[in-house]
């Protein structure tokens, strides 16, 4: 590396010392790794991509999972025994497979229907309070450890919605079913309350300190400018965190799969047993033969599971963009 | 020449399995068999230091996906072998997997403890899993919605059930599965309209329902799974690629020796002679 100071290179640049040419040559190759990095990540997520999307497609080329998973048995009611009427059923492993989505649909918009309820109010409140009200030292302590919640394996989280929640709901409103939407959505919050605080908290606080000072100088109380100043700036930030939270609920398998009693009703009530989208895949990829419909099907969820996931934060970006230009605007 | 050439093959043929890899056997598949396994392998380990044995669940079609892939040298089962699973086995390894019977088992119906049947027949069981019948006031029994559990659909005990006594009909939408027969006899025993099934060795902190036949209630005993006179009786199998040989062969040798089958009856199965 030495030796070659002062052999001029560029005539444009001023002369360098060699240690600083090092320094620069240093530079470049900590910015090719950082970018090779970066990369990596990113051709990996696309390959798993293709990867999934490939074995879902051999549910629309292959002539026996055609006939198996048409988009009509997947989507509309079928006759699954004679002389009953027609019915959404999943029983992808039967003489007659049957393999309609909808009560997986609704179970998944069950689970994470009552998870977000929960968990929306809870985490928000909990960012607004450590973000405006608690003292130094409280903030300190309080912050690390919600934030250490979201590092609890989704394992304990189900078994504790197993254990704990299920005997507790089943003991004071004694439910249809021992485990049920409801028993799992509260399992799913406890997952998700973390992710929603920790990115809410950030958002809170980034608000600038002029906006408060403003508030209170105008005469309004330290609840009403959290409430109605602080909470409306960092509504984007909100947001956002709300559909980190709702990504995860969707997603999340082991908690729903313990607690939630993974049968696939079609209803609407909360105390019924429910089956996920993602439950359904981790039950069944374990003994499905591979290439299979079966198997297509199951990464055909996966597929959903992605789209939907990767449409609700298009929407929730450009909402984002929405409130962002009004505020600024509302600024100016 | 030929008769060289013949001899040769043979020799290399013997040979190949003990060249194959000393030291581990690896045993997966059915969550049924999985306690019983792992006492096997421990007591075969004990007589047999220099072996070791591997034995973990997942369900019978993992066990048997498994010994399909060649990630495992021993796949237990709750169900025989399906013609498909055996098709693919031939298209790898050239010929079918080889079935060994190591113990016999009573699939039973789990209720609550405080529930007040003691027994149904087969038709009342059917009726219930098809979900034809939703009140245990049908069956005889209280005023109170049933809540079915059953096993996911990789399970072995899960096709016997549906082979055996629901003649191959689906079962009903609102049964909730569970992964694992321990699960199952759990979710019963803290359910009190809860009815359950899986092996007969699970049964703690639960009632076993006996089956009637006509006049007379057939319990799950030990003399009634071994005479077959129980309805839901069944065979736990082991599933090889070819014939058992090395370490493979003493494990199965000594499961059905009179000790491998006496471990048997002490877990809560039954010998299979």
């Amino acid at each position: 590396m030495q030796g070659q100071g002062l052999v001029g290179t560029a005539a444009v640049a001023p002369r360098l010392s060699s240690a600083a040419r090092r320094r620069q040559l240093r530079e470049k190759v900590i910015a090719g790794i950082i970018t090779a990095m970066a990369f990596t990540g990113i051709a990996a997520l696309v390959l798993i991509l293709v990867f999934v999307a490939k074995e879902a497609l051999g549910l629309f080329l292959d002539a026996e999972a055609r006939h198996e998973a048409s988009p009509s048995k997947m989507f509309l009611p079928q006759v699954v025994r004679a002389g009953k009427p027609p019915a959404f059923v999943w029983q992808p492993v039967s003489s007659v497979p049957k393999v309609s989505m909808i009560p997986l649909f609704i179970g998944t918009l069950k689970t994470t229907l009552v998870s977000m309820l929960v968990a929306v109010p809870v985490g928000v409140a909990a960012a607004l309070f450590v973000a405006e009200f608690a003292s130094r030292r409280l903030r300190e302590l309080l912050k690390p450890t919600i934030e250490m919640l979201a590092g609890i394996p989704s394992v304990v989280l189900g078994f504790v919605a197993l254990m704990v929640f299920a005997s507790f709901m089943q003991d004071t409103f004694g439910l249809g079913s021992r485990l049920n939407a409801l028993v799992a959505g509260l399992g799913l919050s406890l997952a998700i309350v973390p992710v929603i605080f920790t990115v809410a908290e950030d958002a809170l606080t980034a608000v600038p300190r002029s906006y408060r000072e403003a508030s209170l100088a105008l005469g309004a109380t330290p609840w009403e400018t959290a409430w109605k100043v602080v909470l409306p700036a960092a509504a984007p930030g909100i947001l956002a965190a709300c559909v980190l939270g709702f990504g995860r609920a969707i997603g999340e398998t082991m908690i729903v799969l313990m607690a939630s009693g993974n049968a696939a009703i079609v209803s609407a009530s909360l105390s019924d047993s429910v089956r996920t989208l993602s439950a359904t895949i981790a039950a069944e990829m374990g003994e499905v033969v591979v290439g299979s419909p079966h198997y297509s099907l199951l990464f055909f969820i996966g597929v959903e599971l992605f789209v939907f996931t990767f449409l609700l934060n298009m929407l929730a970006n450009t909402w984002t963009r929405r409130v962002l230009k009004r505020l600024s605007g509302a600024g100016a | 020449m030929k008769t060289f050439i013949a001899s040769l093959t043979a020799v290399l043929l013997l040979l190949l399995p003990g060249a194959a890899r000393a030291g581990t056997v690896t045993v997966k598949g059915s969550d049924t068999l999985v306690i019983l396994g792992q006492r096997w392998a421990e007591a075969f380990m004990k007589k047999n230091p220099s072996i070791k044995l591997q034995v973990t669940g997942g369900g019978s079609g993992v066990g048997l996906a498994a010994l399909v892939n060649g990630t495992t040298d021993i796949a237990m089962s709750s169900r025989p072998i399906k013609d498909a699973e055996n098709e693919k086995l031939r298209a790898r390894s050239k010929s079918p997997a080889t079935q060994i019977a190591v113990a016999k088992d009573g699939v039973t119906f789990y209720v609550h403890e405080s529930n007040k049947l003691d027994a149904l027949t087969a038709e009342q069981l059917r009726d219930i899993y098809l979900g034809d019948v939703t009140s245990w006031k049908d069956v005889g029994g209280a005023d109170a919605p049933l809540v079915v559990y059953s096993r996911e659909n990789s399970s072995g005990t899960y096709v016997f059930v549906k082979d055996h006594l629901l003649k191959g009909e689906d079962y009903t939408a609102s049964a909730q599965t569970l992964p694992g027969t321990a699960a199952v006899v759990n979710a019963v025993a803290k359910e009190k309209n809860g009815i359950g099934y899986g092996g007969a060795a699970y049964a703690k902190g639960v009632k076993e329902l006996k089956v009637l036949q006509g006049k007379e209630a057939i319990s799950p005993s030990a003399e009634n799974i071994q005479s077959g006179k129980y309805p839901l009786s069944r065979e736990l199998y082991f599933y090889l690629r070819t014939q058992p040989t090395g370490d493979a062969k003493a494990f199965i040798d000594f499961i059905l020796s009179p000790e491998g089958q006496a471990l048997a009856t002490q877990v809560g199965y039954f010998p299979v002679k």
